[in-house]
């Protein structure tokens, strides 16, 4: 039996679909939650997708963290729960407090829709345990507010704890982006993060869209190892821990 | 009783402001370069019944801390209105 992962879908979601199809491409049941429901319906890890929820009033990601599918995310997440966050996925976890930082618009006013070449920090983490090896992994962008930022205190936390998962890198060479006016950088995110993770390590977002490039059709298929080392590890807590009930009502 | 407050957020001080740039960058089109430091914030108005003004008051801190604002990156400010808000224009 292939492990269920839910997609939760807000009003204004628009990457559901490519997730799901990530997931069914790289072996996972996926399981749509509405926005309303306050139940995960049993799944083993949570994927909260791209798109403009809420649409992005206010501020990208801040309506969504109060619906009532976010207060049983968040529990599920306390419970050491996986949970990934990808574009305004990613927005909505930082909104919610349940992942550092911010994303600002990006640093060249522009909504960025494009290439970019992003490399994974750690490859020991339930997101990228089967990257293999460090090197450019080329994905999609497509955003407005994408600038990740932290105040430098946060920023050097992050670094020491090892939180940083994902930097843009030179998609030649590997090496890390710079932060302002570099073009491998799309959006100017500080020290050039492109993803995250929380402190214990189970809830994690990036800005690139890993779920759209999954097969060779898509013009790469570079984002597959992120979205089947996600499933992978939420497929060995479920066995581990047995099957994962949460309940919205805390 | 109903008091109307506005809610003023504007990104913190060193905070990046895109938008602000972008502003600024387009004074030169209108033959002006006397501005600088132009920062692009956000203004909410809102209605709030209750008791009286410090029970509605309250009611506003703890939207504009929770949901209104972002701690990590905007600050705020909270003005009590008068007749005049996007409700009431000022009369001619």
């Amino acid at each position: 039996m292939s492990v269920r992962i839910g997609v939760v879908i807000f009003p204004g979601s628009n990457r559901d679909i490519d997730a799901m199809n990530a997931l069914d491409v790289a072996g996972a049941e996926a399981v749509p939650l509405w926005h309303e429901g306050a139940s995960l319906d049993g799944v083993a890890g949570v994927l909260i997708p791209g798109g403009f929820a809420y649409g992005d009033y206010l501020r990208a990601g801040v309506i969504a963290r109060f619906s009532p599918i976010m207060r049983a995310v968040a529990g599920f997440a306390e419970d050491g729960g996986l949970v990934l966050g990808i574009c305004n996925g990613f927005q909505v976890l930082t909104e919610a407090h349940l992942l550092p930082g911010a994303l600002l618009r990006n640093r060249g006013v522009r909504f960025v829709s494009r290439e970019v070449a992003i490399a994974a920090e750690r490859l020991d983490t339930p997101f990228t345990r089967r990257l293999g090896e460090r090197r450019p992994l080329r994905m999609p962008v497509a955003h407005g507010e994408g600038c990740f930022f932290a105040d430098e205190g946060t920023l050097d936390r992050l670094e020491a704890d090892r939180q940083v998962l994902f930097r843009y890198v030179d998609p030649g060479t590997g090496e890390a982006a710079g932060d302002d006016g570099d073009a491998a950088n799309p959006n100017g995110s500080l020290r050039a993060i492109a993803g995250v993770s929380n402190a214990a390590g189970n809830v994690a977002g990036l800005m690139p869209h890993p779920e759209t490039a999954v097969e060779a059709i898509l013009g790469s298929a570079d984002g597959l190892g992120i979205v089947s080392s996600f499933i992978a590890s939420a497929a060995e807590r479920e066995r581990a821990g047995g099957p994962i009930l949460v309940s919205a009502a805390r | 009783m109903d008091v109307r407050f506005a809610v003023n957020v504007r990104p913190k001080p060193g905070i990046l402001d895109p938008q602000g740039r972008a502003v600024e960058g387009s004074f030169g089109h209108l033959g002006i370069s006397s501005v600088s430091d132009v920062r692009v914030g956000r203004r909410i108005e809102l209605t709030v019944t209750a008791a009286d003004e410090p029970a509605a008051r309250a009611v506003v801190d703890r939207l504009a801390e929770e949901l209104l604002s972002n701690p990590l990156i905007e600050a705020y400010d909270i003005e009590v209105l008068g007749g005049s808000s996007s409700l009431v224009g000022p009369r001619a």
